[in-house]
């Protein structure tokens, strides 16, 4: 079967997290009271960003490190390093 | 790792391998550093790699490299919700020898092309970060690595750090990327039988083809989508203008689903199996975004220099043209033990005169144009599929008054003069 949602996808794809994130909010506060859209949790191809609320949740493990949400983060409130050598994503196929 | 070298690549992409195979083979000490377990896993490509560039690095690659099928056909959809018009080229030339593009899985393929430049000579360290660049007096002298004692030093550095270009950044180099310099791309690796493949693209063994999707493919945002055909499988991917997705407020999975079950696409994929899923930016600024590619001590090559042909999706080629200048580069200017930005320039001078920046400068309007005036996808797209459709419904109506009745839905729906001065805008973008 093709895959239907954004689990299905990331289920088919390889990571070796690091235990310490590459990715930090830099202020949580901004994301609450200046951004309503939220937008990095929409355009996250991989859903890594995800609004509780109160925070923004950072499921780094799953990023495919593509650099989106550092380059269209309204606020420029997303610090972003590639994983630790040898960590993070590894595509198989293409 | 305190011992120096003549070159240090950072990357072991298209770009980074080009300039590091060429430096090695020329008899220079090259290291070469990729942050990733082995070379392509951190690479993503929709997958057509052209002959030509990598030819000129490694002649007659295609007898040893692992390809999937040379691309005979390349096919063109303007699609809308139900119907496409399409046209393309497919000639039996570009099957036989020297080939024209192949299509590639990245990973095996930068594995493969990485391990030719280690056979040059090259020491390529995997699962290492660059950091930074080490600098004296305004002058990269080296790298600082992820690693213990991980500072490590060399008369060139080479950039070949891909899209995201950090190194480059913190030189100052360029700034950061806005959301309109840059595509997010998502795709899937399908798996499908060959037989399947054959018959549903009318194709043979070791044929490939290529399928370029405009409209509706991104929801008529500035973007295209793409099926390409491997061995047994194949890549469907979609990608708009990182500002595009932010304004329509699209998430890209859901915009390949929408593709994928596309009643113009979704029979080409029935019962295929998914096998991986990629996401990754284009550069896809042009011309204007190109940053400085030479500095003292450091050279920029790839989709870290933004090099690539977003119209005609030509990167990896570019990437392999920019990292042999590179190479070349480097080796006069050991010859005249001179790295400073003067020296450096030589490099500069070569891609602005090769069909890299040529190309870059023919298209340098053309992202922001189409950016700018969201019509050409969204109005004229589904118009030009339905004046297709009128004229060749056979409903009794003689053809010359169809053909006028187009003409006047066109220009009736946008006014003569808009109709005008979009194509006449059209024309001068990518003239």
């Amino acid at each position: 079967m093709s895959t239907k949602t954004i689990e299905e996808k990331q289920y088919l794809v390889r990571f070796k997290a690091d235990t310490k994130s590459h990715l930090t909010v830099l202020d949580h506060d901004i994301c609450m009271t200046k951004c309503p859209d939220k937008i990095c949790t929409i355009f996250c191809p991989a859903e890594v960003y995800k609004w509780e609320g109160l925070r923004m949740q950072v499921g780094y493990e799953g990023c495919h490190e593509c650099g989106s949400c550092r380059i269209g983060c309204p606020y420029q409130n997303i610090k972003w390093e590639y994983p630790k050598g040898g960590h993070g994503i590894v595509f198989r196929l293409a | 790792m305190s011992e120096k070298f003549d070159v240090i690549v950072v990357g072991a992409g298209p770009a980074g391998t080009s300039c590091a195979y060429t430096c090695a083979k020329n008899g220079l000490k090259v290291l070469q550093i990729e942050r990733g377990e082995y070379p392509g896993s951190k690479n993503v490509m929709g997958g057509v790699l052209y002959r030509k560039q990598m030819e000129e690095i490694i002649p007659e690659f295609w007898k040893e490299a692992p390809l999937e099928r040379p691309v005979i056909e390349q096919r063109f959809w303007m699609m809308d919700k139900e119907s496409s018009v399409s046209f393309g080229y497919k000639g039996l030339e570009w099957g036989k020898e020297p080939y024209n593009n192949f299509t590639v899985l990245r990973a095996p393929f930068d594995q493969w092309f990485a391990k030719k430049g280690v056979e040059q000579g090259v020491l390529l360290i995997n699962e290492t970060v660059v950091l930074e660049c080490l600098t004296e007096n305004g002058k990269v002298v080296g790298v600082r690595t992820d690693r213990p004692d991980g500072d490590v030093y060399a008369d060139v550095v080479v950039l070949a750090d891909g899209v995201n270009s950090l190194l480059a950044k913190q030189l100052g180099y360029h700034k950061e990327f806005r959301p309109d310099e840059v595509a997010l791309t998502v795709m899937e690796v399908i798996n499908l039988s060959k037989d399947k493949i054959n018959d549903r693209f009318n194709l043979e063994d070791n044929q490939g083809c290529t399928i370029e999707i405009f409209g509706d493919s991104t929801k008529g945002n500035l973007g295209t989508a793409f099926i390409y055909t491997n061995k047994e499988s194949v890549n469907i991917g979609v990608g708009t203008t990182l500002s595009s997705m932010i304004k329509a407020k699209l998430k890209p999975y859901d915009l390949l689903d929408y593709l994928k079950t596309h009643p113009m696409v979704r029979p080409l994929i029935e019962g295929g199996e998914s096998a991986e899923y990629l996401a990754h930016l284009i550069p896809e600024g042009g011309y204007h975004s190109v940053p400085k590619v030479a500095g003292d001590g450091v050279l920029l090559a790839g989709d870290a220099a933004q090099l690539v042909n977003a119209i005609h999706r030509e990167g990896s080629n570019m990437a392999m043209a920019s990292g042999t200048m590179a190479a070349e580069t480097i080796i006069d200017a050991k010859k005249r033990g001179d790295f400073s930005e003067t020296s450096l320039n030589q490099y500069r001078e070569t891609l602005y005169q090769s069909f890299i920046i040529k190309d870059l400068e023919k298209y340098k309007d053309a992202t922001h144009t189409f950016e700018h005036y969201p019509q050409y996808f969204k109005e004229y797209v589904p118009m030009l599929n339905r004046a297709a459709s009128k004229f060749f419904t056979v409903d009794g109506t003689p053809k010359k008054e169809k053909q006028k009745e187009i003409m006047k839905s066109f220009t009736s729906e946008r006014g003569t003069i808009r109709v005008l001065q979009d194509m006449y805008r059209a024309w001068k973008a990518v003239k």
